[in-house]
């Protein structure tokens, strides 16, 4: 009946912590403060405590530049990193519908399900950015 | 028996998780601790063979299942030095605070408005409280902690007066490992006259409890921290005061007698365990208290304090570690530490791959890692089935993690 489980298996870890991620957390790409940003916000994230910071210049209803910074594992920094690349240059309507399959496809890596909070961080904080600054402009 | 290495080895063959799961070095024993066979056993043996409500049942196997239910009582009452009714089963530490904070006004002196804490509680030990002090417009206070993480216990003797109603305080944090003087904090508390309440959820396992020593009002632990199953905690209190305490739940076997208009309360300990209680639970925590005995108390203390300076002394040497140690002492079976640009998570994820298990994050302490200016720490937390080698395997790892972060 008792079926032994291998504790080796884990391949995920390996998987998710590939060099060009670790890259990211090293060198991270959009990292800081744009000088003179439309739009500002904050996130924090109750279950690791950490924080992100957002700096969004706004053009035309599209996102023409974008910075974050702010203290993070790997995985969220990297995150942050192929999420603010990504949008660049993109409408705020389409940046609203981004989700978590959008984000796997950019990351490339497999996530757990404990970690996923972590790569979703940023997306959320852009997004709320947006929405909170979009309401209050218009 | 002296615990040695050798030793260890015949102790986790008790520990099926271990057969199931090779190569698991398990170092997250402050948040549950791996159960042995004897305790899994006594659970499932009596569902198979014994199982019965308890209480009224006047037919042979309900009056076992009273028997098994309060003798494994008495077994936890001799164990922290407790007389007999003062222990009070519940879920878990959370919920013993939880009816303390809900039970306790009667107890509480008039003109008496604040609650004395300490700033390395747990989340179980001040939200309860938080909500306490808006419900009753009380204020709350904390007892500082030092530079070296110890407790100030002259800020204590300050903080503390003529308008303290309560003082809790965690006997070991659980994410810095610091083991308080609670003897001393009841003292105070005392001197001054307030309620006194011990969160003993890190502590009970690891070394020996007597209640009549520490001298506290109240002290709450969970089983599932002290090899028992998930589901059943204690609280203790002294007799007089759960006597004058109203009850947390109401419904079936707390009451002596009921009409359709009123009901009279049952006597200690039923008042305070309305409804059908986790009787398999109770016999599995009974059950660990005779392994943890036959291990012995001074036995597992002695141990885990050779595994916390075995790893201290070598976790040291890593470069760019930061440790959140004492100075004073290294006296218990739990550290926390960082690695210099790597997160928490990441540290915990990439140790899981060597197959162990630590954790890593705010351990339920927000207000302290805040105050600590982090956001997190990783945790190391022993328990008696440790071994050097679990330590040389972790160290190996490390300095592997290291070289990602810092190379």
């Amino acid at each position: 009946m008792e079926e032994k489980v291998d504790f080796n298996l884990n391949e995920t870890a390996k998987d998710m912590y590939k060099e060009y991620i670790l890259e990211l957390y090293r060198n991270p790409n959009n990292f800081g403060k744009l000088k003179k940003p439309t739009f500002e916000h904050k996130e924090y994230n109750p279950l690791c405590g950490d924080e992100i910071e957002i700096s969004i210049l706004i053009e035309n209803e599209c996102v023409k530049d974008i910075n974050f910074r702010g203290k993070g594992c790997v995985l969220s920094i990297a995150a942050a990193s192929l999420i603010t690349d990504k949008i660049k240059g993109m409408n705020i309507k389409d940046v609203l519908i981004l989700n978590k399959d959008d984000l796997l496809n950019i990351l490339q890596i497999p996530i757990t399900i404990t970690r996923l909070k972590c790569i979703l961080l940023p997306l959320e904080a852009i997004k709320i950015c947006l929405r909170k600054n979009g309401k209050s402009s218009s | 028996m002296q615990i040695n290495d050798k030793i260890v080895k015949k102790i986790k063959k008790d520990f099926p998780i271990f057969e199931n799961n090779p190569g698991l070095i398990y170092l997250d024993n402050a948040a549950t601790s791996q159960k042995p066979l004897q305790v899994i056993d006594s659970i499932t043996s009596f569902y198979k063979k014994e199982n019965a409500n308890i209480h009224r049942g006047f037919y042979k196997l309900s009056e076992n299942a009273t028997k098994r239910y309060e003798d494994s009582r008495l077994i936890i009452e001799k164990f922290i030095n407790a007389e007999h009714g003062e222990v009070i089963f519940t879920k878990n530490t959370t919920e013993s605070i939880n009816l303390l904070s809900y039970c306790i006004t009667p107890l509480i002196k008039e003109g008496r408005n604040e609650i004395l804490l300490t700033e390395m509680e747990h989340h179980s030990n001040l939200v309860p409280w938080q909500e306490f002090a808006k419900r009753h417009n009380f204020k709350i206070k904390f007892i500082k902690i030092k530079e070296d993480f110890n407790l100030d216990y002259d800020d204590a003797n300050k903080e503390i007066g003529e308008k303290t109603a309560l003082i809790s305080m965690v006997h070991v944090s659980n994410s810095l490992g610091i083991v308080n003087d609670v003897k001393k904090l009841v003292e105070i508390g005392k001197r001054s006259g307030a309620i006194t309440i011990v969160d003993a959820a890190q502590s009970v396992s690891h070394m020996k409890i007597d209640v009549k020593e520490i001298g506290c009002d109240f002290l709450a632990f969970s089983g599932h921290k002290m090899l028992a199953p998930f589901g059943i905690g204690v609280l203790y209190g002294k007799k007089e005061l759960l006597e004058k305490m109203i009850p947390f739940n109401f419904g079936g076997d707390m009451i002596k007698s009921v009409s359709y208009e009123n009901a009279t309360y049952n006597d200690l300990p039923m008042k305070f365990e309305a409804g059908t209680q986790n009787i398999a639970g109770v016999i599995g925590l009974a059950e660990a208290i005779k392994y943890l005995e036959y291990i012995g108390m001074e036995n597992i203390k002695r141990w885990e304090k050779e595994l916390l300076v075995y790893s201290v002394n070598k976790i040291r040497n890593i470069k760019g570690i930061k440790l959140y140690l004492s100075n004073v002492d290294l006296n218990s079976s739990i550290f926390s530490f960082n690695l210099n640009n790597a997160h928490p998570h990441d540290v915990v994820t990439l140790l899981d791959e060597d197959g162990i298990a630590i954790r890593g994050g705010h351990h339920c302490c927000m207000p302290l890692m805040n105050k600590l200016g982090i956001s997190g720490t990783c945790r190391i937390s022993f328990s008696f089935y440790n071994n050097f080698e679990d330590i040389d395997k972790l160290i190996n790892s490390l300095n592997k993690i290291n070289q990602i972060f810092n190379r």
